[in-house]
Order: structure tokens, then sequence, then C-alpha cells
């Protein structure tokens, strides 16, 4: 009895392959976009597999977490190459998982029966998101101390909840060793153990209903997903881990200097570049608005901007009966020229 | 004439009767100095110009706020109104006379009793320190234009000396002498330069105090004292310096210069460094350039001009060895590497450096080599931190490389296979 039999026997794998060498692939002028979901999934296992790593040497304490992404970066062997691919691939994994969005809402791919495989995917945006939040403040450092800072300020204008919100996120009233002891906690098990379920529903799903193709293109065939479309999927994968090795080793990403609660806030501080839309936007609001403070208002619009983002698929009644209206592809256009515009302006005025 | 102006003419026409009585000023004690009426201030409050310029002052002043009124100074009855306050048998002096402020204000000031009253911390010798100051000394020969009391702390307000807007206020210090000592009408009698201030503000001091508001660089009073200020003499100039230089000062003790200094009669640490106009020290000042100090006494070819110039060479290689460890460090921080430790041994060495541009005050060649050594060998820890940094940015670079060549193997190979599949399935 050979390997492949004995294993087949126990794992009966020739019946997962039966059914994936049955699933097709639409082929069509917008076939790219398909990618988008994979490479979102590739950057998210980098980012499991190096985090793994790093989990060997980080400290979650105020006094040593610093030291100790600093000991895995000038000390632990081939640790810098660890720390600058989670960073980087934590930021190519937003950009990956924000264009998967672009590609599945234009292509109206969360029209029925995929309601639940796109709910799913804009819970893992958030988790993408928290993930980076969190992650963003452990290793400690001036510009991670006061961003969180801000950020949590900004949750705190959430109506009703927001001042809950804050202490619960920060552990107490200010950014301290117990704020950066939870962040941890809530990267490296809660967000994990959330994004695996959803992950797993997401995938079975896309698996289950196979994939969506926009409403108003043309067809021109199908391909087999495997081993075709998952080839062409580990080509770019492959490509995107020399992208990755690339920009891990001539750029860097620096460390800067301890976090130093009593010190003042650096200056042009501003978050990270997929959260400046929102701290643009909270920016230049007024500071009342009809009577009530700008930036509670500007957080609300934010909160129902995502809560109609999350039910698109059943807002969208063309969708519903297939058909592809202008109106949706508009406001969806202006939604991102909207955070484009707002991006490019906390650039600017960064600079 | 109206009467408010006619008011001017008592308090002249009362200090001249006081003074010409050749009394002590019978003024009012200071500790029954808090009336429960005021009426000097009342009066002068209603009254305008330089008359009314004194009540609207004492709200600020530091006697004021520590209830001495105006009749602990000028006398008077401040319980009676109008100018019936301005009663002579109850001590009504008016302006004081110059030449008794001193004294008067020492009534108060030299009385340890009476001022742990209001401030144990101030001392009580000013009064006694005056009288043997350059400044004190012309006032008792009768010469009015020096220095007094309100000279320096001015009057109506006398504002504490931790005021910031005091003229005694150590950034003010400079200034406040200067009204008088940069006069060259005014000090022209006594044949005293008046470029000081000038000479100051320039100088290494002057900028520390004066523009970057560092209260630890010495103003005026630093160097001549305060109360009984009185030019340093050449015996001790180096002393003078010594409250801040300590270590500088030691060392240029044990050093050759200080007995030439002493037999040639000339002042220690000026000789070189000046006076008023002290700048910030350079290295030029050692050896044999345009520029160099040591050129005044000691001609080319002479043995101390030959130790000047190997002290110089010694801090040059020192100086040397920072700047190529800096450039190494400074490279491998472009390139991302974490250098943070080689700044720890870059400290020490610069700090090597500096305690060897002290250490050439005692003129001696070992103990400067020793210190330079020291240095070296910091920048040379600092250095091999960077080129070992610098070596790992290669081996990086070339297993990137490596790397970029196997990945790029590995995607030709899946892409081959895919048109092989394609080829197949066709």
């Amino acid at each position: 009895m050979s390997v492949q039999d004995w294993l087949n026997e126990r794992l009966r794998y020739e019946a997962a392959q039966a059914v994936l060498e049955k699933k097709t692939v639409p082929v069509h002028r917008y076939a790219v976009t398909y990618y988008t979901g994979g490479i979102t999934l590739f950057f998210f296992v980098v980012q499991v597999l190096t985090g793994l790593l790093l989990l060997m040497y980080y400290r979650p304490t105020s006094d040593a977490a610093f030291e100790s992404v600093r000991l895995i970066i000038s000390k632990v062997r081939f640790g810098w190459l660890v720390r600058n691919i989670h960073v980087w691939s934590a930021n190519a994994m937003v950009g990956a998982a924000v264009l998967h969005l672009a590609a599945t809402f234009f292509g109206r791919a969360y029209r029925k029966p995929r309601e639940l495989t796109w709910i799913s995917g804009v819970l893992l945006l958030g988790i993408t998101l928290a993930f980076a939040f969190t992650g963003y403040l452990l290793p400690w450092n001036t510009l991670a101390y006061f961003a969180t800072k801000v950020g949590t300020e900004i949750a705190g204008d959430v109506p009703i909840i927001g001042r809950g919100l804050m202490v619960l996120l920060r552990g107490g009233e200010d950014i301290t060793e117990a704020t950066l002891s939870r962040f941890f906690g809530i990267h490296v098990a809660i967000l994990p153990a959330l994004a695996t379920v959803l992950l797993g529903v997401h995938l079975v799903l896309v698996q289950i209903h196979g994939m969506s193709h926009p409403i108003s293109v043309r067809v021109t065939g199908e391909e087999r997903f495997f081993p075709e479309f998952m080839l062409r999927d580990f080509i770019v994968w492959v490509v995107l881990l020399g992208g990755l090795a690339v920009v891990a080793t001539l750029w860097p990403w620096p460390l800067g200097e301890k976090a130093d609660p009593l010190a003042p806030a650096p200056s042009g501080l501003r978050p990270e570049w997929y959260f400046l839309f929102m701290f643009q936007t909270l920016r230049i609001l007024p500071a009342h608005i009809a009577g009530l403070e700008g930036e509670v208002v500007g957080v609300t619009l934010f909160a129902l901007a995502g809560l109609v983002l999350l039910l698109v698929p059943f807002l969208d009644r063309w969708a519903q009966r297939e058909r592809s209206h202008p109106l949706v592809s508009a406001l969806g256009a202006a939604a991102f020229a909207f955070a484009l515009l707002m991006t490019a302006l906390a650039l600017v005025k960064g600079m | 004439m109206r009467p408010r102006v006619l008011l001017c003419f008592v308090p002249v026409v009362a200090a001249g009767v006081g003074i010409w009585a050749g009394r002590a000023l019978p003024l009012g004690s200071p500790a029954q100095a808090a009336p429960s009426v005021d009426s000097c201030t009342t009066c002068h409050q209603s009254l305008t110009g330089k008359l009314a310029a004194p009540a609207e002052g004492m709200t600020e002043d530091v006697h004021g706020r520590a209830e001495l009124r105006c009749a602990g100074c000028h006398g008077g009855d401040p319980a009676r109104s109008g100018m019936d306050a301005h009663d002579l048998s109850a001590g009504f002096a008016g302006v004081p006379d110059r030449r008794q402020i001193p004294r008067q204000c020492a009534r108060c000031h030299e009385d340890p009793g009476l001022m742990r009253r209001f401030n144990p911390s101030l001392p009580t010798d000013q009064f006694a320190r005056y009288l043997t100051s350059e400044h004190g000394k012309r006032l008792a020969a009768g010469d009015r234009n020096v220095a007094v009391c309100t000279s320096c702390h001015g009057v109506h307000p006398v504002r504490a000396v931790s005021d910031s807007r005091s003229p005694v206020f150590p950034t003010n210090v400079p200034a406040t002498c200067a009204r008088c000592h940069a006069d060259a009408a005014l000090m022209k009698p006594y044949g005293i330069p008046t470029s000081q201030f000038a000479e100051y503000r320039e100088s290494v001091h002057g900028q520390a105090l004066l523009r970057r508001g560092n209260r630890q660089a010495p103003a005026c009073n630093d160097c001549h004292g305060n109360h009984g200020a009185v030019p340093p003499g050449v015996e001790s100039v180096a002393n003078v310096c010594a409250q801040c230089h300590r270590a500088t000062r030691d060392l240029f003790v044990r050093s050759p210069h200080k007995k030439a200094f002493d037999t040639l009669g000339i002042a220690e640490c000026t000789v070189c460094h000046g006076t008023h106009d002290i700048a910030f020290p350079t290295d030029v000042m050692l050896g044999q350039e345009q520029g160099s100090v040591c050129l005044q006494c000691h001609p080319a070819g002479t043995p101390g001009l030959r130790a000047a110039v190997e002290m110089r060479g010694t801090l040059e290689e020192v100086k040397a060895a920072i700047a190529q460890a800096e450039a190494v460090l400074k490279l491998a921080a472009g390139a991302g590497m974490d250098v943070g430790d080689a700044r720890i041994d870059l400290d020490e060495a610069t700090s090597q450096l500096i305690r060897a541009r002290a250490v050439t005050h005692s003129v001696n060649l070992l103990d400067v080599g020793r210190v330079a050594a020291a240095g070296l060998t910091a920048a040379g820890r600092a250095r091999a931190v960077g080129e070992a940094a610098l070596a790992e940015v290669g081996f990086r670079r070339r297993g990137l490389g490596v790397s970029v060549a196997v990945i790029a193997f590995v995607a030709v190979l899946l892409w081959l296979k895919l048109h092989e599949l394609k080829r197949t399935s066709q």
C-alpha cells in the first residue's frame, strides 16, 4: 500500500479533491478581482505565522514591551525580518481587505444567496482594523502611545456608551500598562479566535456558493478552481512573499522612541493611513452641529455608515432582482472618493 | 498755584529740614507699619503724576505685601488725614536723602529677628557688605552718583529678587548694572570703561543667560559680588572663576603656569579667556594657528608651544575618531539598523574629549594622552558597532538577493506548471 493510499484511507482527501475539481471560476474581464480575497488570506496567514514567532520574545508590560521589540530587531536571529514582515504585511492586509471589499461591492457579489458571505466579510474587515489598532500600541513607542490615546478618545465620543467603551478599551481612565496588557490579550487571543471562526464561515460559504460574477458582465467561460485557479493564486502569493521580503529588508519599519506618558504629545501626531480619513473628517467638523458636539455627530455618522455597509445586501433591492443600479455604484464610488480625499488632505496637512 | 502742586514741595522741604537737623531719620517703626487707616495711599491715589506713582506701585511692592506701608520709610502719621499726616513731629521725612537710603533699608534688613518674621532665608549682612563695596565707600565719601539700594532693586515697587520683573532678577542684572556702567558720561570721572555690557552680551556667559535664559550662567554679581561689589583683583580671579569651573581650576593649579603667573603677577584665567568678553572656548585657542592664545607668551620653536601643539594633536585625534564613528553610525541608522547602544560609547568618547580639553589646563601631556586614549577606545567601540551593523546590512541585502532569486524561480516553475496544465486540458 502506497503512502498516498494509506493517507487517503484515513483522511478521505480524494473526496475533497473531487469536490474541488468540480468547482469552477467564471472567466470575464474583471476576473482578476477574484485574487483579492486570496491575497487578503495570504497576508492573514503571514500575520499568524510571524505573530507566533514574535510572541516568543515579546513581553506585554510597559517596562519591557519596547525593549523586547528592540531585542527582537537587534539581537534575535532574523527577528528584524520577522518583525518587519509582520508590520508591512499588516498594512498590506488592510489594503488587500479594502480592495476585496471594493471588488465585491462593485461586482454586487453580496446579492442572493451570498448575503451572509458579505456580512462575514465586513465583520472580518472590522476585525482586521481591530487587529491593526491593537497591534499598533504593542511596541509601546511614543507615536503608538499618543495615537492610541487619540484613538480611544474618539471611541469615547460614541453616543451613550462612549465613555464606558473608552474606559473598557483603556482599562482605566488613561493609557497605562493595563491598556497594553488588554490590547495584547485582544490582539493575540480574542481577535484571532473571532477571525478564525469568521474566516472559516466565510471560506465555507465561498465554497458552497462559488464565485459570483458581476451582474452586467458577460461571462466568456469558466476555469477549474483546482488546480488552475489555485495555481494562479499560489503564483500571486509567491510574488507577494518576494515583495514582502524586499520591503522588509530595504525599508525596515522604524521602532521610534520608547513611550513616555509624562512627555508632551509629539507635534503632527496622526494615526496610521487606514484611519486617516476618519481622523481628518473629525478634525474638519465644526465644534457644534445642531447643538451637538461635532465629534459626537461625526462618530455617530461613521457608526451608521458601518451599519449601512453591513446591511448593503438587504438595502440594494435592485441587486436582489439581478439588476445593477448606477445609484448604488455612485454611492459606493462617492464613499471611496470621500475616504481617499480625506486621507490625502490629512497627509498634505501633516507634511 | 493749585494746592496739589504745592503738595510736591512738602516732602522736599521736610527732607531738607530733616537733613539740616543732622539727625537720623526718625521714621515710623516697621513693627507698627500696618496702620488700620492709611491716609498716604488714600490721598496719593487721588493725585496725579509722580505723586500718585508711589501709591500705585506699592500694590506690587514686596514690602507692601509684607504689611510695610509708606510711613515705614517716609515717616509721618498715616492715621491722620490730608496734610496733617505729613507731621514732622511724627517723623515725616518725605523723599529720603540718597546718602541715607542704605542705612534706612538696613534698619530692617540687618535685623535678623525682624527679617525672620517676613523671610527667614534672606541674609542680613547686605549693609555690612555694602559698606565694603566700591559703591559704599564712595557714598560714605560723599559721592551721590554711586549706586544705593534703590538704584538696583527699584522703588515703588520693590520686587522680590525671584520676581522676573525685578531689576535684580538674574537675567535682568546685566542690564541693571549697565544703566550706570554703560553710561560714558557717568563713568568718565571714575576712569572706568563702559564696554563691559556690550562685551558680556556677546560672551559665552551672556549668550547663555540673556539669549537662552540659562540661569546657571553668571551675571555681573556672580563674579563681582552683590552688595559688596568690587572688581576681582589679579590674585582672586581664579577663585572667582572656580566658583563654577572648580575642576579646571584644580588642574590649572597643578600646572607650571600657576607658578609662572604668580611670579609675573598675571591674572590667571583671564589671560587666555578674557574678562567680560569670554568667548566659547575652541580648540583653535591651543596650538600655533591664528587665534592661539599660547602664542601670546610662547614664541615658535619653544618647548611651551611644542607641548601645546602636541596636546592639540591629541585632541584632534579624538575628534577625528568620534567623527568617523558618527559617520559610520549615521550610515547604519540610515539603513534602518538599531545602533542605539553605540550612542552610549559615542557619548562616552565625547565626554572624554571634553575631559581631555579640561586636562590641557594642567599642561601635563601624559594626563591629556591618558584621557584622550579612553576617548579613542570608546569611539573605536562605537565605530565597531556601526561597522558590524553595516556588515549586517550587506548580509541582509545579499540574503535578499538570494531569496528573491529562489522566489522568482518557484514562481516561474508554478507558471510553467500552469501552462502545462492548460496545454494538456486543451
